[in-house]
């Protein structure tokens, strides 16, 4: 593992842990502030711990795949994952799907929240279900970005960040009590979606043991190269959806 | 049985979102780990090959995208 390697892997993983934790939280948030805390803490709490299985579980399991096979799936898995968070971006940025807004979905979740009726036990199974299924489906994606991008030898590293951007999302939130609509969410999942595509690419190039050129540098030139196209690619959708919405 | 479905198809929906995307994408993996040996290419020329195709089909997904108003 070289340096570039980790320092790479500890941005990818903690960018990607910060636009997750902070779509998490707002789920939390909301339905925290509507149902209540207890049920909606137990529902983060037992995600965190189902979580926490899965990586012990599958973690040691990779271990004991040959490397050239690991880098294979693993990079055919992070390519799929990287390209559509990269395309959703480039698309968002272009203004033909529409931007994530944490402060509007945190309205709808607490909407919806409102209509459904309050048990009068102490134990809310919607609150806890709600808060369950947020921290498990952001978190899962945090999960899989931080194994696969750590999968060449960087998995400490990259774990760090990820629990690094965690932990300063939750502090906000404690702080703040309100969802973080000020992070550039959007900007960061378009870098995030060029560093995991990235990494797809050369996790792919390195299971089918085809040499980069300049060996690991080639990853700072694919992410690069990967911003300066994605950027093209916003001006042309950007242009052709104002010209397809004019007709 | 219902939330193992849901579960299924959200961890589906990690990998999958636009088909088209998805297709174009093993296409261009199939296209580096078998064409390109049988085609010849020099070893040193595969993963740049590779990175281009990616990137293409990657402008010409988002170019056909951009048209859904």
């Amino acid at each position: 593992m070289t340096w570039l390697h980790a320092s790479t892997a500890f941005v990818a993983a903690f960018l990607a842990s910060l636009v997750e934790c902070v779509e998490a939280l707002t789920i939390v948030l909301a339905v925290g502030t509507t149902r209540g805390w207890r049920s909606s803490l137990l529902g983060a709490g037992a995600s965190a711990i189902f979580l926490a299985l899965l990586v012990a579980l599958f973690g040691p399991a990779l271990g004991r795949i040959p490397i050239t096979t690991l880098q294979l799936i693993v990079g055919i898995l992070l390519l799929l994952f990287g390209i559509r968070w990269l395309r959703k971006a480039i698309l968002r940025a272009a203004g033909v799907i529409s931007i994530h807004d944490e402060a509007k979905i945190y309205e709808e979740e607490t909407a919806l929240m409102r209509e459904t009726a309050r048990p009068e036990r102490s134990f809310d199974a919607v609150a806890f279900i709600a808060c369950f299924k947020a921290v498990s489906l952001e978190g899962l994606e945090v999960t899989f970005t931080v194994l696969a991008i750590g999968a060449g030898g960087s998995l400490l590293v990259a774990s760090i960040g990820a629990a690094l951007a965690a932990v300063l999302v939750i502090l906000l939130g404690l702080a703040l009590h309100r969802p973080l609509a000020r992070v550039p969410e959007n900007t960061l999942k378009f870098i995030v979606g060029i560093m995991l595509t990235a990494f797809g690419m050369f996790w792919i190039g390195e299971g089918l043991r085809y040499p980069w050129p300049g060996e690991d540098l080639a990853l700072l030139g694919m992410i690069a190269l990967l911003l300066l196209f994605s950027a093209l690619a916003v001006r042309v959708a950007r242009a052709r959806f104002t010209e397809a919405t004019r007709t | 049985m219902n939330a193992l479905r849901i579960a299924l198809a959200e961890l589906w929906g990690l990998f999958v979102e636009d088909a088209t995307l998805t297709m174009g994408t093993l296409i261009c993996i199939a296209l580096a780990a078998f064409i390109l040996p049988k085609l010849g290419a020099p070893a040193r020329w595969r993963a740049p090959i590779f990175f281009a195709a990616v990137v293409l089909m990657l402008l010409e997904n988002v170019y056909r995208g951009s048209r859904r108003p």
